[in-house]
Protein backbone atom coordinates (compact mmCIF):
# COMPACT_ATOMS: atom_id res chain seq x y z
CA UNK A 1 0.00 0.00 0.00
CA UNK A 2 1.25 3.65 -0.68
CA UNK A 3 1.04 6.19 1.60
CA UNK A 4 -0.48 9.15 -0.20
CA UNK A 5 0.15 11.76 2.26
CA UNK A 6 3.58 10.98 3.32
CA UNK A 7 4.51 11.15 -0.29
CA UNK A 8 3.11 13.94 -1.46
CA UNK A 9 4.94 15.52 1.36
CA UNK A 10 8.23 14.66 -0.39
CA UNK A 11 7.41 16.78 -3.15
CA UNK A 12 7.83 20.54 -2.23
CA UNK A 13 6.32 22.06 -5.60
CA UNK A 14 3.11 20.19 -4.56
CA UNK A 15 2.19 22.64 -2.34
CA UNK A 16 2.15 25.47 -4.14
CA UNK A 17 -1.26 27.69 -5.36
CA UNK A 18 -1.32 28.33 -9.22
CA UNK A 19 -3.45 31.11 -9.85
CA UNK A 20 -4.57 31.38 -6.37
CA UNK A 21 -5.78 27.28 -6.37
CA UNK A 22 -3.74 24.72 -4.82
CA UNK A 23 -1.82 22.92 -8.09
CA UNK A 24 -3.36 19.92 -9.86
CA UNK A 25 0.16 18.84 -11.67
CA UNK A 26 -1.61 16.36 -14.17
CA UNK A 27 1.45 16.73 -17.11
CA UNK A 28 3.18 14.32 -15.99
CA UNK A 29 4.05 12.88 -18.94
CA UNK A 30 6.00 15.83 -19.60
CA UNK A 31 8.26 15.94 -17.03
CA UNK A 32 7.69 14.36 -13.15
CA UNK A 33 8.41 16.52 -10.19
CA UNK A 34 11.29 16.61 -8.34
CA UNK A 35 11.55 14.56 -4.87
CA UNK A 36 13.45 16.69 -1.98
CA UNK A 37 15.58 13.68 -2.29
CA UNK A 38 16.43 14.59 -5.44
CA UNK A 39 17.22 18.57 -4.70
CA UNK A 40 19.36 17.85 -1.46
CA UNK A 41 21.24 15.65 -3.41
CA UNK A 42 21.70 18.69 -6.37
CA UNK A 43 22.50 20.90 -3.10
CA UNK A 44 25.03 18.85 -1.68
CA UNK A 45 27.15 18.46 -4.87
CA UNK A 46 26.90 21.54 -5.44
CA UNK A 47 27.59 22.50 -1.45
CA UNK A 48 30.57 19.56 -1.13
CA UNK A 49 32.43 18.07 -3.72
CA UNK A 50 31.80 19.50 -6.84
CA UNK A 51 35.11 18.96 -9.11
CA UNK A 52 35.38 17.20 -12.29
CA UNK A 53 35.50 14.20 -13.06
CA UNK A 54 37.70 11.05 -14.03
CA UNK A 55 41.13 13.49 -14.11
CA UNK A 56 41.59 14.87 -10.67
CA UNK A 57 44.16 13.16 -7.84
CA UNK A 58 42.88 15.04 -5.79
CA UNK A 59 39.88 14.58 -3.15
CA UNK A 60 37.01 16.00 -4.17
CA UNK A 61 37.52 14.64 -8.29
CA UNK A 62 37.74 11.40 -6.34
CA UNK A 63 34.57 11.93 -4.42
CA UNK A 64 32.72 13.45 -7.28
CA UNK A 65 33.88 10.38 -9.73
CA UNK A 66 33.23 8.09 -7.20
CA UNK A 67 29.33 9.08 -7.31
CA UNK A 68 29.17 9.70 -10.75
CA UNK A 69 30.10 6.12 -11.20
CA UNK A 70 28.06 4.80 -8.61
CA UNK A 71 25.07 6.30 -10.44
CA UNK A 72 25.77 4.46 -13.49
CA UNK A 73 26.03 1.35 -11.02
CA UNK A 74 22.23 2.38 -9.85
CA UNK A 75 21.01 2.50 -13.31
CA UNK A 76 22.86 -0.68 -14.53
CA UNK A 77 21.36 -2.58 -11.65
CA UNK A 78 17.67 -0.71 -12.39
CA UNK A 79 17.29 -2.13 -15.45
CA UNK A 80 19.49 -4.97 -14.97
CA UNK A 81 22.33 -4.62 -17.90
CA UNK A 82 25.02 -6.74 -17.75
CA UNK A 83 27.45 -4.21 -17.24
CA UNK A 84 27.96 -0.59 -15.80
CA UNK A 85 29.84 0.06 -19.16
CA UNK A 86 26.48 -0.51 -21.23
CA UNK A 87 24.86 2.31 -19.57
CA UNK A 88 25.83 5.93 -21.39
CA UNK A 89 25.04 9.29 -19.66
CA UNK A 90 23.61 11.30 -22.71
CA UNK A 91 21.53 14.71 -22.05
CA UNK A 92 17.96 13.22 -22.28
CA UNK A 93 16.04 10.65 -24.51
CA UNK A 94 16.18 12.43 -27.71
CA UNK A 95 20.52 12.80 -27.26
CA UNK A 96 20.35 8.70 -27.05
CA UNK A 97 18.42 8.56 -30.18
CA UNK A 98 20.53 10.79 -31.96
CA UNK A 99 24.02 9.17 -30.62
CA UNK A 100 22.78 5.55 -32.17
CA UNK A 101 21.29 6.64 -35.39
CA UNK A 102 24.25 8.76 -36.08
CA UNK A 103 26.31 5.57 -35.45
CA UNK A 104 24.21 3.71 -37.46
CA UNK A 105 25.27 5.95 -40.56
CA UNK A 106 28.15 3.72 -41.43
CA UNK A 107 26.36 0.51 -41.02
CA UNK A 108 23.25 0.84 -42.93
CA UNK A 109 23.72 0.76 -46.81
CA UNK A 110 21.06 2.04 -49.98
CA UNK A 111 18.15 -0.83 -49.73
CA UNK A 112 18.04 -1.25 -46.45
CA UNK A 113 14.57 -1.23 -44.59
CA UNK A 114 14.55 0.76 -41.15
CA UNK A 115 10.72 0.08 -39.31
CA UNK A 116 9.46 2.49 -36.78
CA UNK A 117 5.78 2.91 -35.30
CA UNK A 118 2.83 4.59 -36.30
CA UNK A 119 2.70 5.77 -32.30
CA UNK A 120 6.41 7.55 -32.44
CA UNK A 121 7.24 10.94 -30.28
CA UNK A 122 9.06 13.33 -32.94
CA UNK A 123 12.35 12.56 -31.23
CA UNK A 124 11.96 8.63 -32.65
CA UNK A 125 11.28 10.15 -36.22
CA UNK A 126 13.59 12.78 -37.37
CA UNK A 127 16.71 11.16 -36.16
CA UNK A 128 15.78 7.78 -38.52
CA UNK A 129 14.52 9.98 -41.21
CA UNK A 130 17.51 11.87 -41.46
CA UNK A 131 19.80 8.72 -41.54
CA UNK A 132 17.67 7.20 -44.34
CA UNK A 133 17.76 10.68 -46.75
CA UNK A 134 21.87 10.04 -45.72
CA UNK A 135 22.37 6.34 -46.32
CA UNK A 136 19.43 6.31 -48.74
CA UNK A 137 17.90 3.71 -46.77
CA UNK A 138 14.03 3.46 -47.03
CA UNK A 139 11.78 4.26 -43.85
CA UNK A 140 8.97 2.05 -43.33
CA UNK A 141 6.02 2.56 -40.72
CA UNK A 142 3.98 -0.35 -38.76
CA UNK A 143 0.85 0.83 -38.47
CA UNK A 144 -1.86 1.67 -35.51
CA UNK A 145 -5.37 0.92 -34.82
CA UNK A 146 -8.26 2.83 -33.77
CA UNK A 147 -7.81 2.19 -29.97
CA UNK A 148 -4.14 3.02 -30.46
CA UNK A 149 -2.63 -0.12 -30.79
CA UNK A 150 -0.18 -1.43 -33.31
CA UNK A 151 -1.19 -3.50 -35.90
CA UNK A 152 0.79 -6.65 -35.23
CA UNK A 153 0.05 -8.86 -38.12
CA UNK A 154 1.59 -5.51 -40.15
CA UNK A 155 4.35 -5.30 -38.32
CA UNK A 156 5.24 -9.48 -38.69
CA UNK A 157 4.53 -8.58 -42.28
CA UNK A 158 7.11 -6.04 -42.77
CA UNK A 159 10.34 -7.33 -41.04
CA UNK A 160 12.02 -8.74 -44.28
CA UNK A 161 15.49 -10.22 -44.76
CA UNK A 162 15.90 -6.39 -45.77
CA UNK A 163 15.05 -5.05 -42.10
CA UNK A 164 18.02 -3.49 -39.91
CA UNK A 165 16.78 -1.77 -37.66
CA UNK A 166 13.65 -1.24 -35.24
CA UNK A 167 12.26 1.57 -33.19
CA UNK A 168 9.62 1.46 -31.02
CA UNK A 169 8.73 3.51 -28.26
CA UNK A 170 7.67 0.86 -25.20
CA UNK A 171 4.71 3.28 -23.97
CA UNK A 172 3.45 6.01 -26.69
CA UNK A 173 3.15 9.65 -25.18
CA UNK A 174 0.12 10.47 -26.65
CA UNK A 175 -2.08 7.43 -26.24
CA UNK A 176 -0.18 6.07 -23.35
CA UNK A 177 -0.64 2.80 -25.19
CA UNK A 178 1.86 -0.06 -23.67
CA UNK A 179 3.08 -1.77 -26.45
CA UNK A 180 4.16 -5.53 -26.75
CA UNK A 181 8.06 -4.64 -27.32
CA UNK A 182 9.15 -8.44 -26.61
CA UNK A 183 7.72 -9.60 -29.26
CA UNK A 184 8.33 -6.99 -31.40
CA UNK A 185 12.24 -7.65 -30.60
CA UNK A 186 12.00 -11.49 -30.86
CA UNK A 187 10.51 -10.82 -34.46
CA UNK A 188 12.86 -8.77 -35.51
CA UNK A 189 16.06 -10.71 -34.02
CA UNK A 190 14.32 -13.29 -36.23
CA UNK A 191 16.07 -11.61 -39.30
CA UNK A 192 19.27 -9.88 -37.51
CA UNK A 193 17.80 -6.53 -36.83
CA UNK A 194 18.92 -4.24 -34.12
CA UNK A 195 15.32 -2.70 -31.98
CA UNK A 196 15.91 0.49 -30.23
CA UNK A 197 13.09 0.80 -27.80
CA UNK A 198 11.51 4.74 -26.63
CA UNK A 199 11.62 4.13 -22.70
CA UNK A 200 10.85 7.56 -22.20
CA UNK A 201 6.98 7.23 -21.23
CA UNK A 202 7.43 3.39 -19.93
CA UNK A 203 10.49 4.01 -17.37
CA UNK A 204 7.94 5.85 -15.01
CA UNK A 205 5.55 3.37 -14.50
CA UNK A 206 7.69 0.37 -15.43
CA UNK A 207 11.08 -1.34 -14.32
CA UNK A 208 12.09 -2.99 -17.92
CA UNK A 209 14.76 -5.81 -17.55
CA UNK A 210 16.99 -5.59 -21.03
CA UNK A 211 18.32 -8.36 -20.61
CA UNK A 212 15.08 -10.30 -20.29
CA UNK A 213 13.66 -8.09 -23.21
CA UNK A 214 16.93 -8.87 -25.38
CA UNK A 215 16.73 -5.40 -26.37
CA UNK A 216 19.88 -3.79 -28.23
CA UNK A 217 19.17 -0.66 -27.70
CA UNK A 218 17.07 1.07 -24.43
CA UNK A 219 16.68 5.20 -24.14
CA UNK A 220 15.12 7.38 -21.66
CA UNK A 221 14.89 11.01 -19.42
CA UNK A 222 15.80 11.52 -16.23
CA UNK A 223 13.19 14.14 -16.08
CA UNK A 224 10.42 11.86 -16.71
CA UNK A 225 11.32 9.57 -13.32
CA UNK A 226 11.76 12.00 -10.55
CA UNK A 227 15.52 13.24 -11.88
CA UNK A 228 16.37 16.66 -12.90
CA UNK A 229 16.35 17.85 -16.95
CA UNK A 230 19.53 17.66 -19.07
CA UNK A 231 20.37 14.04 -18.25
CA UNK A 232 19.78 10.65 -20.21
CA UNK A 233 20.00 7.52 -20.50
CA UNK A 234 21.00 4.86 -23.11
CA UNK A 235 21.43 1.28 -22.69
CA UNK A 236 23.49 0.05 -25.25
CA UNK A 237 23.97 -4.07 -25.58
CA UNK A 238 28.40 -4.02 -25.88
CA UNK A 239 28.87 -5.78 -28.91
CA UNK A 240 26.55 -2.92 -30.58
CA UNK A 241 28.09 -0.50 -28.88
CA UNK A 242 31.61 -1.66 -29.76
CA UNK A 243 29.97 -1.72 -33.20
CA UNK A 244 29.04 2.32 -33.46
CA UNK A 245 31.84 4.40 -34.09
CA UNK A 246 32.44 7.73 -31.48
CA UNK A 247 29.57 10.23 -31.63
CA UNK A 248 31.83 13.64 -30.47
CA UNK A 249 35.02 13.98 -30.35
CA UNK A 250 36.54 15.49 -27.83
CA UNK A 251 38.17 15.19 -24.15
CA UNK A 252 37.05 12.23 -21.97
CA UNK A 253 36.55 9.97 -24.86
CA UNK A 254 40.01 9.05 -25.70
CA UNK A 255 42.79 7.05 -24.88
CA UNK A 256 45.61 8.44 -26.72
CA UNK A 257 45.85 11.85 -28.77
CA UNK A 258 48.59 12.67 -31.41
CA UNK A 259 48.30 15.04 -34.77
CA UNK A 260 49.17 11.53 -36.71
CA UNK A 261 46.11 9.61 -34.66
CA UNK A 262 43.79 9.00 -31.71
CA UNK A 263 42.84 6.08 -29.86
CA UNK A 264 39.51 6.29 -28.51
CA UNK A 265 38.72 4.85 -24.77
CA UNK A 266 36.72 1.91 -24.06
CA UNK A 267 33.08 1.97 -23.18
CA UNK A 268 31.28 4.00 -21.47
CA UNK A 269 33.86 6.55 -22.20
CA UNK A 270 33.97 6.22 -25.90
CA UNK A 271 30.14 8.50 -26.30
CA UNK A 272 30.77 10.29 -23.25
CA UNK A 273 33.08 13.56 -24.78
CA UNK A 274 33.68 16.60 -22.81
CA UNK A 275 32.68 17.03 -18.78
CA UNK A 276 28.94 15.70 -18.57
CA UNK A 277 26.45 16.87 -16.27
CA UNK A 278 28.21 15.51 -13.31
CA UNK A 279 25.18 16.47 -10.45
CA UNK A 280 22.67 15.73 -12.87
CA UNK A 281 23.64 12.00 -13.28
CA UNK A 282 24.22 11.94 -9.68
CA UNK A 283 21.06 13.58 -9.16
CA UNK A 284 19.24 10.69 -11.92
CA UNK A 285 20.46 7.59 -9.16
CA UNK A 286 18.66 9.46 -5.70
CA UNK A 287 15.40 9.60 -8.13
CA UNK A 288 15.77 5.85 -9.34
CA UNK A 289 16.39 5.24 -5.52
CA UNK A 290 13.64 6.94 -4.86
CA UNK A 291 10.98 5.33 -6.86
CA UNK A 292 12.23 1.82 -6.01
CA UNK A 293 11.79 2.58 -2.53
CA UNK A 294 8.09 3.24 -2.79
CA UNK A 295 8.36 0.28 -5.89
CA UNK A 296 7.21 -0.27 -9.60
CA UNK A 297 4.62 -2.61 -8.71
CA UNK A 298 3.02 -0.53 -5.77
CA UNK A 299 3.27 2.39 -7.97
CA UNK A 300 1.56 0.60 -11.13
CA UNK A 301 -1.40 -0.76 -9.25
CA UNK A 302 -1.91 2.67 -7.63
CA UNK A 303 -1.76 4.31 -10.92
CA UNK A 304 -3.66 1.74 -12.33
CA UNK A 305 -6.49 2.73 -9.65
CA UNK A 306 -6.43 6.60 -10.84
CA UNK A 307 -6.60 5.82 -14.51
CA UNK A 308 -9.60 3.48 -13.70
CA UNK A 309 -11.61 6.17 -11.72
CA UNK A 310 -10.74 8.73 -14.01
CA UNK A 311 -11.62 7.40 -16.74
CA UNK A 312 -14.79 6.17 -15.40
CA UNK A 313 -15.70 9.83 -14.24
CA UNK A 314 -14.71 11.54 -17.59
CA UNK A 315 -16.67 9.03 -19.92
CA UNK A 316 -19.64 9.87 -18.04
CA UNK A 317 -19.10 13.78 -19.45
CA UNK A 318 -20.96 13.90 -22.58
CA UNK A 319 -19.64 14.34 -26.22
CA UNK A 320 -16.11 13.83 -24.38
CA UNK A 321 -14.19 11.23 -26.38
CA UNK A 322 -10.60 9.18 -25.21
CA UNK A 323 -8.45 8.78 -27.93
CA UNK A 324 -6.04 5.16 -26.65
CA UNK A 325 -8.45 2.48 -25.45
CA UNK A 326 -5.70 -0.16 -25.55
CA UNK A 327 -6.04 -2.80 -23.23
CA UNK A 328 -2.85 -1.94 -21.47
CA UNK A 329 -2.50 1.40 -20.83
CA UNK A 330 -0.75 3.92 -18.56
CA UNK A 331 -1.97 6.64 -16.51
CA UNK A 332 -2.74 8.49 -19.28
CA UNK A 333 -6.03 9.77 -20.67
CA UNK A 334 -5.87 11.49 -23.77
CA UNK A 335 -9.45 13.43 -25.09
CA UNK A 336 -11.46 15.71 -26.83
CA UNK A 337 -15.24 17.19 -26.14
CA UNK A 338 -16.98 17.82 -28.81
CA UNK A 339 -16.29 20.13 -30.94
CA UNK A 340 -13.94 22.51 -28.31
CA UNK A 341 -10.38 23.41 -28.95
CA UNK A 342 -8.39 21.59 -26.35
CA UNK A 343 -6.26 24.79 -26.04
CA UNK A 344 -9.46 26.51 -24.69
CA UNK A 345 -9.68 23.91 -22.30
CA UNK A 346 -6.19 23.88 -21.43
CA UNK A 347 -6.75 27.48 -20.80
CA UNK A 348 -9.20 27.48 -18.16
CA UNK A 349 -7.81 24.55 -16.54
CA UNK A 350 -5.02 26.53 -16.13
CA UNK A 351 -7.36 29.43 -14.40
CA UNK A 352 -8.40 26.63 -11.82
CA UNK A 353 -4.97 25.88 -11.20
CA UNK A 354 -5.11 22.26 -13.02
CA UNK A 355 -1.72 22.06 -15.11
CA UNK A 356 -2.78 19.63 -18.21
CA UNK A 357 -0.97 19.24 -21.79
CA UNK A 358 -2.54 20.17 -24.92
CA UNK A 359 -1.86 20.08 -28.23
CA UNK A 360 -0.68 17.54 -30.63
CA UNK A 361 1.88 15.95 -28.02
CA UNK A 362 4.58 15.71 -30.71
CA UNK A 363 3.25 12.95 -32.47
CA UNK A 364 1.61 14.69 -35.10
CA UNK A 365 1.21 11.37 -37.05
CA UNK A 366 -1.01 10.00 -34.42
CA UNK A 367 -3.18 13.09 -34.54
CA UNK A 368 -3.32 12.69 -38.63
CA UNK A 369 -5.07 9.31 -37.98
CA UNK A 370 -7.41 10.37 -35.56
CA UNK A 371 -7.86 13.73 -38.07
CA UNK A 372 -7.86 15.97 -34.65
CA UNK A 373 -5.68 18.97 -34.28
CA UNK A 374 -4.92 17.88 -30.53
CA UNK A 375 -6.17 16.44 -27.82
CA UNK A 376 -6.31 17.52 -24.10
CA UNK A 377 -3.88 15.00 -22.47
CA UNK A 378 -3.75 14.29 -18.54
CA UNK A 379 -1.05 11.97 -16.99
CA UNK A 380 -1.21 11.04 -13.59
CA UNK A 381 1.84 10.27 -11.13
CA UNK A 382 2.09 7.88 -8.12
CA UNK A 383 2.11 11.48 -6.04
CA UNK A 384 -1.66 12.08 -7.56
CA UNK A 385 -4.50 11.79 -5.66
CA UNK A 386 -8.66 10.83 -6.28
CA UNK A 387 -9.89 13.97 -4.96
CA UNK A 388 -7.45 15.79 -7.52
CA UNK A 389 -9.48 13.94 -10.02
CA UNK A 390 -12.48 15.60 -8.46
CA UNK A 391 -11.60 18.85 -8.63
CA UNK A 392 -10.15 18.21 -12.44
CA UNK A 393 -13.28 16.52 -13.70
CA UNK A 394 -15.43 19.22 -11.50
CA UNK A 395 -12.87 21.85 -13.36
CA UNK A 396 -13.40 20.16 -17.05
CA UNK A 397 -17.51 20.11 -16.68
CA UNK A 398 -16.99 24.00 -15.60
CA UNK A 399 -14.86 24.61 -18.79
CA UNK A 400 -17.07 22.94 -21.02
CA UNK A 401 -20.42 24.81 -19.69
CA UNK A 402 -18.30 28.06 -21.06
CA UNK A 403 -16.73 27.01 -23.53
CA UNK A 404 -20.30 24.72 -25.17
CA UNK B 1 -5.35 61.10 -27.20
CA UNK B 2 -5.43 59.02 -30.63
CA UNK B 3 -8.17 57.23 -32.02
CA UNK B 4 -6.65 53.48 -31.51
CA UNK B 5 -5.81 55.02 -27.49
CA UNK B 6 -9.45 56.20 -26.77
CA UNK B 7 -10.62 53.10 -28.15
CA UNK B 8 -8.76 51.28 -25.80
CA UNK B 9 -9.30 53.09 -22.70
CA UNK B 10 -13.13 51.66 -23.54
CA UNK B 11 -12.38 48.25 -23.59
CA UNK B 12 -10.36 48.62 -20.77
CA UNK B 13 -13.65 50.55 -18.92
CA UNK B 14 -15.82 47.48 -20.10
CA UNK B 15 -13.28 45.03 -18.56
CA UNK B 16 -13.38 46.66 -15.21
CA UNK B 17 -16.72 45.95 -14.78
CA UNK B 18 -15.93 42.33 -14.36
CA UNK B 19 -15.06 41.16 -10.97
CA UNK B 20 -13.55 37.71 -11.98
CA UNK B 21 -11.55 35.87 -14.34
CA UNK B 22 -14.68 34.09 -15.10
CA UNK B 23 -16.59 36.63 -16.00
CA UNK B 24 -13.93 38.54 -18.54
CA UNK B 25 -13.29 34.81 -19.63
CA UNK B 26 -17.32 34.46 -20.22
CA UNK B 27 -17.68 37.84 -22.35
CA UNK B 28 -14.44 36.75 -24.70
CA UNK B 29 -16.35 33.73 -25.11
CA UNK B 30 -19.15 35.58 -26.50
CA UNK B 31 -16.91 37.75 -28.38
CA UNK B 32 -15.61 35.26 -29.79
CA UNK B 33 -18.37 33.20 -30.79
CA UNK B 34 -21.06 36.36 -31.84
CA UNK B 35 -18.19 37.64 -34.48
CA UNK B 36 -17.97 36.42 -37.68
CA UNK B 37 -14.55 37.88 -38.62
CA UNK B 38 -12.95 36.99 -41.88
CA UNK B 39 -13.91 35.65 -45.08
CA UNK B 40 -13.62 32.15 -45.74
CA UNK B 41 -11.91 32.22 -49.11
CA UNK B 42 -8.91 33.68 -46.83
CA UNK B 43 -8.84 30.79 -44.50
CA UNK B 44 -6.04 28.94 -46.48
CA UNK B 45 -2.56 28.56 -46.18
CA UNK B 46 -1.31 31.96 -47.83
CA UNK B 47 -2.73 34.32 -44.26
CA UNK B 48 -2.26 31.45 -41.86
CA UNK B 49 -0.32 32.06 -38.62
CA UNK B 50 1.05 29.28 -37.05
CA UNK B 51 1.04 29.43 -33.39
CA UNK B 52 1.62 26.07 -32.88
CA UNK B 53 -1.54 24.82 -30.67
CA UNK B 54 -4.07 27.24 -32.25
CA UNK B 55 -4.40 28.25 -35.47
CA UNK B 56 -4.61 32.28 -36.52
CA UNK B 57 -5.76 33.71 -39.99
CA UNK B 58 -4.97 37.35 -41.03
CA UNK B 59 -5.70 39.54 -43.77
CA UNK B 60 -5.71 43.40 -44.08
CA UNK B 61 -6.46 45.55 -46.98
CA UNK B 62 -6.57 49.35 -47.15
CA UNK B 63 -9.29 51.71 -48.25
CA UNK B 64 -9.12 55.57 -47.22
CA UNK B 65 -6.00 55.58 -46.31
CA UNK B 66 -7.11 53.36 -43.46
CA UNK B 67 -6.26 49.43 -42.91
CA UNK B 68 -8.88 47.09 -42.60
CA UNK B 69 -8.31 43.87 -40.83
CA UNK B 70 -10.20 40.55 -40.51
CA UNK B 71 -8.80 37.69 -38.37
CA UNK B 72 -10.18 34.59 -37.38
CA UNK B 73 -9.19 31.13 -35.07
CA UNK B 74 -9.61 27.79 -34.50
CA UNK B 75 -9.73 28.40 -30.89
CA UNK B 76 -12.36 30.31 -28.97
CA UNK B 77 -10.41 32.19 -27.00
CA UNK B 78 -7.65 33.22 -28.87
CA UNK B 79 -10.89 34.48 -31.63
CA UNK B 80 -11.87 36.38 -28.33
CA UNK B 81 -8.67 37.89 -27.80
CA UNK B 82 -8.36 38.66 -31.76
CA UNK B 83 -11.96 40.62 -31.52
CA UNK B 84 -10.68 42.93 -28.93
CA UNK B 85 -7.72 43.89 -30.92
CA UNK B 86 -9.23 44.08 -34.37
CA UNK B 87 -11.63 46.67 -32.51
CA UNK B 88 -8.18 48.83 -31.43
CA UNK B 89 -6.23 48.26 -34.84
CA UNK B 90 -8.76 47.99 -37.74
CA UNK B 91 -10.18 50.95 -39.49
CA UNK B 92 -7.26 52.83 -38.56
CA UNK B 93 -4.47 55.02 -40.47
CA UNK B 94 -1.27 52.87 -40.66
CA UNK B 95 1.10 55.66 -38.79
CA UNK B 96 -1.28 55.30 -36.01
CA UNK B 97 -1.32 51.61 -36.22
CA UNK B 98 2.70 51.51 -35.95
CA UNK B 99 2.55 53.78 -32.44
CA UNK B 100 0.04 52.10 -31.05
CA UNK B 101 1.08 49.64 -28.48
CA UNK B 102 -0.80 46.99 -26.86
CA UNK B 103 -0.84 47.49 -23.14
CA UNK B 104 -3.92 47.49 -22.22
CA UNK B 105 -4.44 44.24 -22.79
CA UNK B 106 -2.35 43.79 -19.21
CA UNK B 107 -4.65 46.06 -17.65
CA UNK B 108 -8.01 43.84 -18.31
CA UNK B 109 -6.08 40.84 -16.94
CA UNK B 110 -5.27 39.26 -19.98
CA UNK B 111 -1.32 39.60 -20.16
CA UNK B 112 -0.86 35.98 -20.19
CA UNK B 113 -2.39 35.42 -23.45
CA UNK B 114 0.92 37.89 -25.59
CA UNK B 115 3.77 36.27 -23.65
CA UNK B 116 5.49 35.21 -26.61
CA UNK B 117 6.16 31.35 -25.09
CA UNK B 118 2.14 31.02 -25.50
CA UNK B 119 1.57 28.67 -28.52
CA UNK B 120 -1.82 30.48 -29.55
CA UNK B 121 -0.50 32.79 -32.50
CA UNK B 122 -1.58 36.22 -30.87
CA UNK B 123 2.49 37.72 -30.46
CA UNK B 124 2.90 36.64 -34.14
CA UNK B 125 -0.37 37.99 -35.00
CA UNK B 126 0.31 41.47 -33.47
CA UNK B 127 3.51 41.18 -35.08
CA UNK B 128 1.80 40.98 -38.74
CA UNK B 129 -0.73 43.71 -37.92
CA UNK B 130 2.44 46.20 -37.70
CA UNK B 131 3.90 44.80 -41.05
CA UNK B 132 0.67 44.95 -42.43
CA UNK B 133 0.99 48.85 -41.26
CA UNK B 134 5.12 49.30 -41.90
CA UNK B 135 4.09 48.09 -45.50
CA UNK B 136 1.12 50.09 -46.24
CA UNK B 137 2.87 53.22 -44.53
CA UNK B 138 5.48 52.77 -47.20
CA UNK B 139 3.52 52.64 -49.91
CA UNK B 140 1.83 56.00 -49.00
CA UNK B 141 4.92 57.77 -48.24
C1 LIG C 1 8.02 8.81 -26.10
C2 LIG C 1 8.97 9.96 -25.99
N1 LIG C 1 10.12 9.94 -26.68
C3 LIG C 1 11.01 10.94 -26.60
C4 LIG C 1 10.77 12.05 -25.81
C5 LIG C 1 11.79 13.16 -25.79
O1 LIG C 1 12.40 13.24 -24.55
P1 LIG C 1 13.43 14.42 -24.22
O2 LIG C 1 12.74 15.67 -24.63
O3 LIG C 1 13.64 14.32 -22.75
O4 LIG C 1 14.67 14.17 -25.01
C6 LIG C 1 9.60 12.13 -25.07
C7 LIG C 1 9.31 13.32 -24.24
O5 LIG C 1 8.21 13.81 -24.14
C8 LIG C 1 8.68 11.06 -25.17
O6 LIG C 1 7.52 11.11 -24.50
Amino acid sequence: MLDINKIREDFPILKREVNGKPLVYFDNAATSQTPQVVIDAIVDYYSTYNANIHRGVHSLSQEATDAYEQARIKIQKHFNAAQSYEIIFTSGTTHSINLVSSGFESLINQGDEVLLSALEHHSNIVPWQMLCEKTGATLKVIPMTQSGELDMAAFAKAVTPKTKLVFVNHVSNALGTVNDIKTIIAKAHSVGAAVLIDGAQATPHIKPDVQALDVDFYVCSAHKICGPTGVGILYGKQEWLDKLPPYQGGGEMIETVTFEKTTYAGLPHKFEAGTPNICGGIATGVGLDYMNSIGFDTIATYENELLTYATEKLIAIDGLKIYGTSKEKTAVISFNVGEIHPYDIGTILDKLGIAVRTGHHCAQPIMDFYKIPGTVRASFSFYNTMEEIDIFVAGLEKAVLMLS
Amino acid sequence: MSSIQKIQEEIIDEFSMFDDWMQRYEYMIDLGKSLPLINEAYKTDDYIIKGCQSKVWVHAQMEDNKIHFTADSDAIITKGIIAILIRAFSGQSPQDIIDADTAFIDEIGLKEHLSPTRANGLVSMIKEIKLYAVAYQTQLN
